[in-house]
């Protein structure tokens, strides 16, 4: 299923919330597909932004770099950001450069 | 594993994957935009631009930008004390509680959020500024440290070397697309020069007014229809344009006597090919053989003709093409002592000479391409503009050329060139 099928069940389901959901790997890529798939949900009207990462084992520095742009986008939009079902490794990145301090961090356990 | 060594593991992914992004052969925008990504993400800074500097137009273009906002200006102009202030400084980042002393920085004050702009980084190699970087606040609140900075200035060189690689490509390009042109003008220059001279070669002669252009255009319509390249055509042009350029010596009545010249006179006149050869050899002809071709286009392939008696294979080729066109437009334009001759009679020489006089393969050509031109095969007109339209209308003239083409060798015995 592409992201697009997922993102938009969700949408149904959930009104105002979105679920955006990262690949394995978070790089420029897929970065930037998230990134504008976040943006048509915030400017549809979403007030809290979720990103999945149930499937991504390694976020690298463009990812971070990403996902700031979602955090900085989310922002001037009122939104709330959640990153969720994160792995370890991953959750110990985003404390140790603060991102968890932009967004709500759910760990995958 | 510690928090520092984590953030070391982070950081060096991402000099890693920065080193081989600007090494690699990737588009130069994308690899901006992949080169502010790493190092926004390496310290997990908000925001942050890459700016490259004009130093021909003074001013600084944004690359790439990431969350400065709509306000953020695209393009910046610097001035002389910018540039010099950026020299001094180096590849370190400048505080922006300090970089009020740039006059660029005090012109746009207003537009610089301070909330969401913290550094300034100019990216100086080999002692010129090729950019800026313009860097937000770090995710976790925290002023930049000595480290951070370090970094920063780590992943600058590489983002800075990129642009001047980029710039140095640019430069190249330009210096030789005005190489390019230098070389057409002058080339162009060379033509007109080429042609003006025909017209004051033909001027000597009022009863073969326009030979030199015609000779030029024929032999040209050869070195096409035996395959040559663009320039070697052009070549041969030139060629038949100069190739009487001796005769500007010759003395005009003898060139232009109504009668059978005399054999004093006739040596005279035939000094004119090793004449126009002295002439033309200390030019820097962009085509060889141009001098060549005026000294032996009297030549004939059985050694019967001037100033050496070569034979065949000793004649330049060039020589060769020039010789068909100057006797075919010598027969087929009125002389002072003869009226030109009927078509069919000229092509029937041609035949019967080819072998002796001319080499095979070069009368075939020049059928070949008369031949297209009566079919309509060829879109364009040019021997009906040499030869006149009633001349080009002469009855039975296509398949007459078309038995000619069928019945002549390829080559003759003693040329070797290829006809491929």
């Amino acid at each position: 299923m592409d992201l697009e099928t997922q993102t938009s069940r969700v949408q149904r389901m959930e009104d105002k919330t979105a679920v955006v959901f990262a690949d394995d790997y978070l790089n420029k890529l897929t970065g930037e597909k998230i990134e504008r798939e976040c943006r048509l949900r915030l400017n549809e009207g979403c007030t809290e932004l979720v990103v999945n990462f149930s499937r991504t084992e390694i976020v690298n520095s463009i990812g971070v770099s990403i996902l700031l742009g979602v955090i900085d986008s989310a922002s001037n939009a009122g939104a709330n950001v959640v990153f969720s079902d994160v792995n370890e490794n991953t959750v110990e990145l985003f404390e140790m450069l603060g991102v968890s301090k932009h967004a709500l961090v759910n760990s995958k356990s | 594993m510690s928090e520092n060594a984590n953030k070391l593991i982070h950081t060096f992914g991402a000099l890693a994957e920065l080193g081989h992004e600007v090494t690699n052969k990737s588009n130069f925008q994308d690899t901006i935009r992949t080169s502010l990504h790493l190092l926004l993400g390496s310290l997990a800074i908000m925001r942050g631009g890459v700016a490259r500097y004009s130093r021909f137009e003074h001013e600084l273009n944004m690359l790439a930008v990431r969350g400065l906002g709509d306000e953020f200006p695209l393009s910046f102009s610097l001035c002389d004390e910018d540039e010099r202030q950026f020299l001094t400084n180096g590849l370190y980042p400048i505080e922006i509680s300090k970089a009020g002393v740039l006059p660029f920085f005090q012109v746009h004050d207003q537009t610089f959020d301070p909330a969401k702009l913290q550094l300034l980084l100019p990216l100086v190699i080999r002692d010129e500024t090729v950019g800026v970087v313009f860097l937000g606040e770090k995710a976790t609140g925290e002023p930049y440290t000595d480290y951070d900075k370090e970094i920063i200035c780590a992943m600058g060189r590489h983002i800075g070397g990129a642009i001047a690689q980029r710039n140095m490509l640019s430069e190249l390009e330009r210096r030789s697309d005005e190489n390019r042109k230098l070389y057409e003008n002058l080339r162009t220059t060379y033509s007109d020069t080429v042609k003006a001279f025909a017209a004051a070669i033909d001027c000597k002669d009022k009863y073969t007014e326009g030979h030199s252009v015609r000779v030029g255009k024929y032999s040209e319509i050869i070195g096409a229809e035996l395959g040559w390249g663009e320039d070697e055509v052009e070549g041969a042009a030139v060629a038949g344009y100069l190739h009487d350029v001796g005769k500007l010596t010759v003395e005009r009545k003898i060139i232009n006597a109504p009668y059978r010249i005399n054999a004093k006179e006739s040596a005279e006149l035939n000094k004119h090919p090793a004449v126009g050869y002295e002439i033309l050899l200390p030019i820097h002809h962009p085509y060889t053989d141009v001098p060549l071709a005026a000294k032996y286009h009297h030549e004939r392939l059985d050694g019967r003709g001037y100033p050496d008696g070569l034979y065949d294979r000793e004649i330049p080729y060039i020589a060769k093409i020039v010789n068909l066109a100057d006797s075919f437009d010598a027969m087929t334009t009125d002389r002072p002592y003869k009226r030109r001759r009927p078509a069919n009679e000229v092509f029937e020489d041609l035949q019967r000479n080819s072998g002796k006089q001319f080499a095979p393969e070069i009368v075939a050509a020049l059928f070949r391409g008369l031949l297209k031109e009566l079919n309509g095969e060829s879109g364009e007109k040019r021997f009906r503009k040499l030869l006149g339209r009633e001349y080009m209308e002469t009855e039975g003239l296509a398949p007459m050329l078309k038995n000619s083409l069928n019945g002549m060798t390829p080559t003759s015995p003693l040329t070797m060139i290829s006809l491929d």
